[in-house]
């Protein structure tokens, strides 16, 4: 029988900073088979090093913890799940706000969560106190129906 | 990171070549903040020619060294950021206060 995602990776790490580049490279690199643009790329990995480096900043506080991060591809979507078992989130609404932060002192902009929503197209937040925060962010991967596009792809290739 | 200084126009060049990061930024930031108390310069301009990735830390990263440039009497300005970067820099609202100049030669 045939599974209900089209395909699915799993990846648990330590909650250490120098993981916040392999956490997005590695989203990045299974997003790839569905041939998204350069900027949706980009826009994936943006958005999973902010989800991620939440989890290592402010749910384990520079503790050791472990985050996992789900990618799901279904159809043309991407959904990628990224969760913790940190210390959780107390007011979802104003954690989401713009410039908002708890850790002005480290110089956190407050951005992460603007971003998470400007470059995908839902994000979703659930949070419990002492428990953990689970993020779950979806992104639709727009075919290719540019012309010119194709043309610059396929002229790139050929020179190369 | 690497960085240059010229004294004529009191100009501080800081040439980041790492990708942006939480984990990146603390690093950065002590290099940074060295040059810039060294030097007292009026103008500090971050190349980011060679920035290919950069997330809200680096937000976080250009407010704290504008503040610190500004106790010298410096303003601060961003030169040849890829558009996947400048797209961060702009929802920040950071490009009100920074300028931000597209294809800046920096002559040697
Ligand atoms: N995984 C998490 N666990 C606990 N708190 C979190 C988590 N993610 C975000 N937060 C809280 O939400 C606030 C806003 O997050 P964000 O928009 O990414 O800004 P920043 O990380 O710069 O503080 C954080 O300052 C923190 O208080
Ligand atoms: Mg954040």
């Amino acid at each position: 029988m045939k599974g209900l995602y089209d395909n699915e990776m799993k990846l648990e790490f330590l909650s250490k900073s120098s993981n916040e580049a392999f956490a997005r490279i590695t989203v990045a690199a299974f997003v790839s088979q569905l041939d998204p643009t350069i900027e949706e790329i980009s826009d994936i990995k943006t958005a999973v090093s902010e989800a991620v480096t939440n989890c290592i900043i402010h749910a384990y506080e520079d503790t050791d913890g472990i985050v996992k991060i789900v990618t799901r591809l279904i159809g043309n979507t991407v959904e990628i799940e990224i969760s913790d078992s940190g210390k959780g989130i107390e007011n979802i609404e104003l954690a989401r706000r713009p410039l908002y932060t708890t850790k002005a002192n480290l110089e956190r902009s407050g951005m992460g969560f603007t971003i998470m929503e400007s470059f995908m197209d839902e994000v979703e937040i659930s949070s419990v106190v002492g428990i953990g925060t689970k993020i779950i962010m979806k992104k639709k991967i727009k075919k290719i129906e540019n012309t010119t596009d194709i043309k610059e792809e396929c002229c790139s290739k050929t020179i190369v | 990171m690497n960085s240059e200084y010229k004294s004529l126009d009191k100009l501080l060049i800081l040439k980041i070549t790492e990708e942006i990061d939480h984990h990146t930024t603390e690093k950065i930031r002590r290099k940074m903040d060295n040059e810039i108390t060294r030097y007292m310069p009026r103008k500090v301009l971050f190349d980011f020619n060679e920035v290919s990735f950069m997330d809200s830390a680096g937000i976080g990263l250009i407010i704290g060294r504008y503040k610190v440039a500004k106790l010298f009497g410096g303003e601060v300005e961003i030169a040849n950021a890829r558009p996947s970067v400048k797209k961060v820099l702009e929802m920040s609202g950071i490009t009100r206060i920074i300028k931000i100049n597209d294809g800046i030669r920096i002559a040697n």
